[in-house]
């Protein structure tokens, strides 16, 4: 495969391209904005389409109706434009519609920053209003950031619900050869969506449940193909936790940073490894359970989301303890090697 | 004439805008109930109906239809 | 639809239907109040989607309000949008499926207030589809609140004293189809009322009209309806009320004919 030198957004949009994503809808915000420009070059070469919408929410919106009359569709935005495209991504997944998000994360709260920060944890995994998850697939690499986007559109479909990118600058604005593979386009049920009603009664796509044990029985049905999520989708990547007396736990490229530092620690004979969760939802809980390590530090790029998680998984068998960094500020590896001495020699629990 | 209007009188909610509509006025409110407790159209004197369609056009509830008794003449077109 | 009354059917006379029920509504009742004109409103669309001949090529999209429940009434495939975001549904729709009609369906809190961004910058791109505005100055599934489009001294809920432009704050009404008609993109904007059977039938020409340019480019029809339950009258009286107090404010007529100008 030929490799390609790529800012990690433009290979995200590309990588959409190629999976057959004909539409795009977005608004600018930093620092994704790479991802709305290239698409407004692209999409009109193969025939598809973008608007650059008056705003988020609606954005969220335009790839609801171009999802319900059964288009690949992308939307992309930054933590505060997530905040607001929360309100069609919920209808997305009442509907039950395939959609894909990026975001490329920033920091806040409110403003906050630009610089890269994992602070959407919360927004992405447990996301708007109603019981709804979308399933968050967060790439490490850009490589990986292209792979996961392709997937993404079929898992949409599979499971015909939101799908969310989540990176951060890191991703989003580092460059990385990164090499397309070839994408092979798998066939859906598309017979719900809204296209006409030629020879059968007419389709509805909707949220609205009044009656309650109605809408009961939706919240049921919607969160029963979350259950399958959880036994067929978890993806998450193990490093020398063979002999591992010591687990980090890191997503992103803080798992990147924490293979540095591990190699320095294994060096002075501290036995650590890595467990890196791809797929944020579903969570990988029982890698983390089965794990027979002393403790599990935690890393993150915000006040500590992701551990609610890691601790849920854990049941309270292990101790987890947080290490983070926030602001746009990015955690080095000596930093992480550091805290990991202090807490062996300390003989922390 | 003998043009005639029929009322679902189910439909009907009995907010009386076709009675207003009504060149002729004859149609009135019934004095029973339909299934939703509403007193609902209905046409008193056929004989005076022309057939204009202002009742149903006005009705929220598309509860009326009309119909139109042909002349020779149209029958014959 | 089986039980009826009225004229008895003659016996050897023929005779003609001359107003029937469109197939481009299902059969459901409706849910709205007596006297409402949503259901009228339906109707002239439905009407259009049979003389057309696109009812199997159309998506209706229904809005948050009264009319939130048009996807039982309209026999087509329906999306049902989030409040306000109706125009941005239907750009996400017409941008993938350009072959298909697509209509949203409107009320006055839905489009003028929350959905002012979504209406206006649609309108503005041009997006081919068409709005049906139901414009009748309140909030009614809500139970009657201030909208965008309440007249000046018109008591709501929330304005319980009138609605005070100045002394309260609470602005003045809304004129959609003049503030439309302030921008490039949009192909055919009319309002009409439907206090009348006479009104009825000018405003299904329009109607009518802005699903045949609706191909070309965007197009808008206001309807100036009633709420008679949230206006605290009875259907006849506020019929009479809307035209003697919402048609000075908001005049009917054809505001932009893209067409008839012959520059498109």
């Amino acid at each position: 495969m030929e490799k390609l030198m790529m800012k990690g957004s433009e290979a995200i949009a590309e990588a959409a391209v190629r999976a057959g994503c004909r539409l795009f809808f977005g608004y600018p915000i930093t620092p994704q904005n790479e991802i709305p420009e290239y698409m407004s070059r692209r999409l009109f070469e193969v025939g598809g389409q973008f608007v650059q919408a008056e705003s988020e929410v609606a954005a969220s919106n335009m790839i609801y109706g171009a999802a319900a009359v059964g288009a690949r569709v992308m939307t992309s935005s930054s933590s505060p434009g997530i905040s607001l495209k929360q309100e069609g991504l919920s209808y997305c997944a009442g509907s039950e519609l395939p959609v894909v998000v990026v975001n490329i994360m920033r920091g806040g709260p409110g403003l906050g920053g630009i610089q890269p920060s994992q602070s959407d944890y919360w927004q992405s995994t447990k996301p708007g209003h109603g019981d709804w998850h979308p399933l968050v697939l967060a790439p490490s690499t850009i490589q990986e950031a292209a792979d996961l986007v392709m997937d993404a559109f079929d898992l949409a479909d599979e499971y015909r619900n939101p799908v969310m990118i989540l990176g951060y600058g890191l991703i989003g604005q580092m460059m990385e050869p990164v090499a397309f593979r070839e994408y092979q386009p798998r066939e859906f049920d598309k017979s719900w969506t809204t296209c006409g009603c030629k020879g059968r009664p007419p389709n509805i796509v909707n949220s609205l449940y009044l009656d309650p044990n109605i809408l009961e029985e939706h919240n049921h049905a919607i969160f029963q193909k979350y259950e399958r999520m959880k036994r067929e989708e978890v993806r998450f990547e193990t490093f020398r936790m063979d002999d591992a007396r010591f687990c980090l736990a890191a997503y992103g490229t803080v798992a990147r940073i924490c293979k540095t530092a591990i190699a320095q620690l294994r060096d002075e004979g501290i036995k650590v490894g890595l467990i890196r969760p791809i797929t944020l939802f579903p969570f990988p809980e029982a890698v983390f359970r089965e794990a027979r390590v002393r403790w599990i530090l935690d890393i993150e790029m915000s006040m500590g989301q992701m551990i609610e998680d890691v601790r849920l998984a854990v049941r309270g068998r292990t101790p987890v303890h947080f290490y983070g960094r926030v602001g746009g500020v990015v955690p080095t590896p000596d930093e992480i090697v550091r805290k990991v001495r202090e807490m062996y020699k300390e003989g922390v629990k | 004439m003998n043009n005639w209007i029929r009322v679902d009188r189910d439909r009907c909610k009995g907010c009386e805008l076709c009675l207003e509509s009504c060149p002729e006025q004859i149609i009135e409110l019934s004095s029973v109930m339909n299934i939703k407790g509403y007193h609902f159209a209905v046409q008193k004197d056929a004989d005076r109906c022309t057939a204009c369609r202002l009742c149903a056009i006005s009705c929220p509830e598309v509860a009326i239809s009309v119909f139109r008794v042909l002349k020779k003449r149209q029958r014959a077109s | 639809m089986t039980s009826s009354t009225g004229g008895s059917m003659p016996e050897k006379q023929p005779f003609k239907q001359v107003f029937g029920y469109p197939r481009g509504l299902t059969e459901r009742p409706t849910h709205y109040c007596p006297g409402c004109m949503h259901g009228v409103a339906h109707r002239l669309v439905a009407e259009t989607l049979d003389e057309l001949g696109i009812r199997e090529r159309t998506v209706g999209i229904s809005p948050v309000g009264c009319a939130v429940l048009a996807y039982n009434y309209f026999n087509c495939d329906m999306v049902e949008a989030s409040h306000g975001r109706a125009p941005a549904v239907a750009t996400g729709i017409k941008r993938a499926r350009p072959d298909l009609y697509c209509f949203t369906y409107q009320g006055d809190g839905d489009l003028a207030s929350i959905g002012m961004a979504e209406i206006i910058h649609a309108a503005n791109r041009g997006e081919s589809f068409t709005v049906i505005f139901y414009n009748n100055a309140i909030y009614g599934m809500t139970g009657g609140q201030m909208a965008p489009t309440t007249l000046v001294g018109m008591r709501t809920t929330t304005s319980p004293g009138g609605r005070d432009p100045l002394q309260k704050g609470a602005g003045y009404p809304i004129c959609m189809a003049e503030l439309l008609n302030t921008l490039e993109g949009p192909f055919y904007i009319a309002r009409q009322s439907l206090l009348s059977s006479r009104e009825i039938i000018r405003a299904k020409r329009c109607v009518k009209k802005a699903f045949q340019l609706q191909p070309r480019g965007f197009t808008f029809v206001e309807l100036v309806g009633t709420c008679p339950t949230n206006w605290g009258m009875a259907p006849i009286e506020s019929r009479r009320w809307a035209s003697e107090n919402m048609l000075p404010q908001f005049p009917v007529g054809v505001f932009r004919d893209r067409e008839k100008e012959g520059d498109a």
